[in-house]
Order: C-alpha cells, then structure tokens, then sequence
C-alpha cells in the first residue's frame, strides 16, 4: 500500500476543502474520501487506488435515515448498510431496497459499507484488480483483455469496446428502481442528481464511471414517497447460494390493479456496466395483464440489446428468467 | 535453532506461549530490518531495536485503542490495518489473517458492538472505539457460551477460522435472524471454514440460540 496523508475533516465543508484541489474524482484519484473502507482498502491493498490523501467522513453527521415531509426517506451518506436495511421505513414501504441489500456481501461487510460507498463500489472484473495486467478501466489506453479472456461474469448490456467491465452492486440495482435521488454538496455548491444519471456508460472513458467531480461529497440520497400498493422484489442470480456477486438480478416496483399492471419500474444488476434500469421492459407491461406471457415479453425486451461476450451468452436467458421470474414474485405477493 | 535458543524458552512452554515469544522476536527483527525503508532514512543510520522493542516509523501516527476494555496507547504507520495492528501491534493474536481482502471472515472483531472485518479497515479510523476480540469474550475458565458450544457440538477442525467463526456468531445472536439454519447460514456465510466444519457450527449456534 502507497502512503498517505490522513485527516478527519471538522465538517462537511473541510472534508470538500480537503479533496477540492484533487486531480480527478474518478479512477486515478489522488484524494478519496473513506468511509467504510471495504472497497477502498481492498483496492489500495492491490494497488489499483493509490490515494496520496485520504479523508475520513466516518465522523462527519451524515449518518442518519429519516422520513422527509413530503412522505419520502432521506438517506444519509455514512449509513451503514446493515442500518438501512433493517430501517423500518424500508422494511415498511421500500422492501426491495432492504432485500437487496441484504442479498449482497455478508453481515460484517454490511456493517462497514456505507450508501455512498455503495453508489461507488467498484468493478469485480479481474483484470481491473489486477495492476499486472492491461486495463482501461485503470489505465486508459492499455487495452480491454477481458473482451477475449476471463469475461464469464461481466456486463452484456451497455458495453462498448474499450470495456465490459460489470457494476457490482445490488443496493443501486434497487435504487434505480425506486428512481433515488443523489444529492451531492461540492465547491461549487449542491446539486440533486437522478441515479440514472449519477453512473456513466464505459465509452471511450471507462475510467470515468460517476459524473463527480473533484471535491464533490455525497451527502445523502432520497427516495419519492412509496407508491401505495406496489408489489416490489428483489431477486438474484448467482453461482453460491449466498456472498456472491449477481450474474443476474431484478429488481422490480409494480402495481396491479384489475389484474393489470398500471405501473412497473424494472432495473437489472449483474448484466450492466451500471446499474440498469430498464424503461423498454417497463412500458411492455402498462395496461397488460399481469401473468407469465407479458413477463416474458417484458424479459425479451429488457435484453433485446444485449451484446454476449464469449463466455456470458448464458446471461441472457438467465437474465430473462430472473426477471420473468421477479415480477411474478411481485404479482402473487 | 540452538541450544541457546532452546534454553530461552519460557519455563511453561505451552504451544501456544511458544509461538506468541517466537513469533514476536520474528517480527522484531523483521521489522528491525524494514523500518530503514519505512522511515526513509540512509541505510545503516537507524540503530537496531532492542529485543522486544516495538518499531517506530516516521510519519508514525498517535492513536488510543480501546480493545478489550483496556485502552492502548500507540504510534502506529497510518496504513496499518485493524487486524495487523491487534496482531502485530497489541499482540493479540486469537485474531487470524485469512485472505486480507474481506472475503473469508477470519479477521471478524467487535467495534462497538458490531461485526466487521478488521482486514477492511485502517486502525486509526477506530481511536476511541470499543474494540473486542476473542481475547476479550471472556475468560479460559468461564467460556462465553457460544465457545463452550463449538466445544461442545466440534465446530472446527484445524481451528483457524474459529475466533472469526465465534466472533460472527456472538455478535449474530444481537442481530435480526430467522429461527431456522438457514437464517443463521446466511448470516454465516460471511465466515469460511475450508475444512468445512459448517454443520457443526450452526449446531452450536441453533444450541445458544436456545438457550437464550
């Protein structure tokens, strides 16, 4: 592991202070902020980050979940993840989030791992963690050996030829279903970012993953007040039964009335380079009868794009299933 | 190893103390041997440590760790695990290194209360945290009762992963978990046993479950 300088801001204000000069928030970065250090320490354990300053928000008050006055939840920055699932709010109105979560890592990590480390977690794709090997990701121009190598569990949408690189996470899977919010404070004051727009397509940049910039701290996310009646699942594909990272998941928010689904918000994880909501799935299903046939119509649309590479096709109809499968969870709960 | 060597050993030469005195002398001279690197300094120019000294290192940081209920004050390099510094640092070496990278769970400690992985995180974030390892579960003569039920139900083999095994579980028994076994394997799943120990494990578990 690099050295580093290692401060703990007095408040949110110096921790921007602190990181605001930096280089690039993105791959790279010579400043991070740490909070629960379960991606960061493992990757500067690797030398793939290698932070010259690190500045700890552990004790910063970012840490609270709270229901807003319009009926929403306001999700602090620093709340562990084991904290935010077991949140009766979520548990009460926003169940998908909770089991999302709960089907990623194991309980020791979710007691380290925060919201905001969540939306940053980075890429398992083993050339990325590996500084021996070429990557583009890590190192812009070197090349993508994953495209022709090891690629069994990385992406099948949204890849481009520079990287096919997999988004890991569960909690964003869930997220982009509930259409969060990321509400960012940074030198240049606040700013609300829709959570299909905080993540980036790889492109010709892969090293830039999230729109933030240098000095940006995530101060917490939000979620729209729940919709009543909705049926929501999360499920997920994976080689173990638990501790596993997705080779595919669903997350799914429908309402049903009549027999009909009114509403469907669907994103994908374990199948993207970010975490993929799906809006061709969705409007398959609006004033359709909710039963196996429109699932599998909505399932064969959510991967019509979808771009196998030589060791993944299988996660095409995987995916398919998994999400055929989701929404008829949903339906019979 | 000589007979010098031999003679030096402590007069109650349990496996266990054998290895904590042989294994912090390697550590001394292996340190001894890096901290010129480490401090940045022209080579030769640091005197070698005494035996049993601990290493300093420039840029060294002050923390004050509370493990176990007892406060240690310490100079510690900033990069320095939880894990290694309870190890190497403190000495308390019921903690156990797996894979370093929060994937096998043998490294579990309490920080206020609450299972983490100590491989994951830099020990300077914890200044002023309620730290418990193994150590400090309770005594050889009056066992926690999640240790007097691996005894009891053989939940180990070779033993490596046990502390982190007991110290997922004790603090599992805190946590929301369904009544049957696989709640607990899932709440277990973050602690690996190659030798492959589980059925017995989430026995003893189910067993103080209980009791409780």
């Amino acid at each position: 592991m690099h050295t580093f300088e290692f401060s703990r801001p007095k408040d949110a204000a110096a921790a921007i202070a602190g990181t605001a000069e930096a280089k690039t928030a993105q791959q790279g970065a010579d400043m991070r902020f740490i909070a629960g250090g379960t991606t960061l320490i493992d990757l500067m354990k690797l030398n793939v980050e290698t932070p010259s300053r690190l500045v700890d928000i552990n004790r910063l008050p970012l840490d609270q979940i709270e229901t807003t006055p319009d009926g929403g939840l306001k999700i602090g920055a620093t709340a562990r993840n084991s904290d935010l699932a077991h949140h009766p709010a979520v548990l009460r109105s926003y169940p998908v989030l909770s089991q999302a979560i709960l089907s990623g890592a194991s309980a020791q990590l979710r007691n380290m791992a925060t919201t905001a480390g969540n939306l940053l977690q980075r890429t398992r794709c083993v050339y990325f963690r590996d500084p021996a090997m070429p990557c583009n990701k890590r190192e812009p121009g070197t090349g993508c050996p994953a495209i022709t190598g090891s690629n069994r569990t990385l992406a099948i949408l949204g890849t481009s030829e520079h990287c096919i690189a997999t988004n890991p996470s569960d909690m964003c899977v869930a997220l982009a279903a509930l259409e969060a919010t990321i509400h960012v404070q940074g030198s240049k004051g606040s700013r609300a970012i829709p959570i299909g727009d905080f993540h980036l397509l790889p492109g010709s940049t892969p090293n830039r993953e999230t729109v933030l910039e240098p000095g940006d701290l995530i101060t917490h996310v939000t979620l729209l007040p729940p919709v009543a009646g909705s049926k929501q699942v999360y499920l997920k594909l994976r080689d173990r039964a638990s501790y596993e990272f997705a080779l595919a998941s669903a997350a799914v928010v429908v309402t049903i009335a009549g027999g009909k689904v009114t509403r469907a918000r669907i994103a994908l994880g374990g199948v993207g380079t970010k975490p993929w909501r799906s809006p061709e799935a969705e409007a398959v299903l609006i004033g359709k009868t909710a039963g196996a046939a429109n699932f599998r119509n909505a399932a064969e649309m959510a991967m019509r794009n979808a771009k196998p590479q030589s060791e993944n096709k299988f996660k095409i109809e995987l995916a398919k299933r998994c999400l055929a499968h989701a929404l008829q969870m949903a339906a019979t709960s | 190893m000589s007979d010098d060597d031999l003679q030096s050993c402590p007069p109650d030469p349990t496996r266990r103390k054998f290895l904590l005195t042989t294994g912090t002398s390697v550590a001394a001279s292996l340190a001894a041997a890096y901290v010129p690197v480490l401090a940045n300094s022209a080579p030769g120019e640091s005197e070698p440590a005494p035996p049993g000294a601990r290493p300093t290192v420039d840029g060294a940081v002050p923390i004050t760790l509370r493990i176990n209920g007892k406060d240690h004050q310490l100079r510690i390099d900033p990069r320095t695990t939880l894990l290694d510094c309870i190890r190497e640092t403190v000495a308390l070496t019921g903690t156990k290194k797996g894979c370093d990278h929060g994937q096998c769970g043998a490294c579990t400690v309490h920080v206020n209360g609450r299972r983490v992985n100590s491989c994951l995180t830099l020990a300077l974030m914890h200044d002023g945290e309620e730290i418990t390892t193994i150590e400090g579960l309770a005594t050889p003569d009056a066992l926690h009762p999640m240790q007097a039920a691996f005894v009891a139900h053989d939940g180990y083999q070779c033993g490596y992963c046990t502390s982190g095994q007991i110290m997922s579980a004790v603090a599992l028994l805190k946590e929301p978990c369904g009544p049957d076994d696989a709640a607990v394997k899932e709440l277990m799943s973050g602690n690996i046993c190659r030798c492959g120990a589980y059925p017995n494990i989430v026995a003893a578990i189910q067993q103080v479950r209980k009791n409780a």
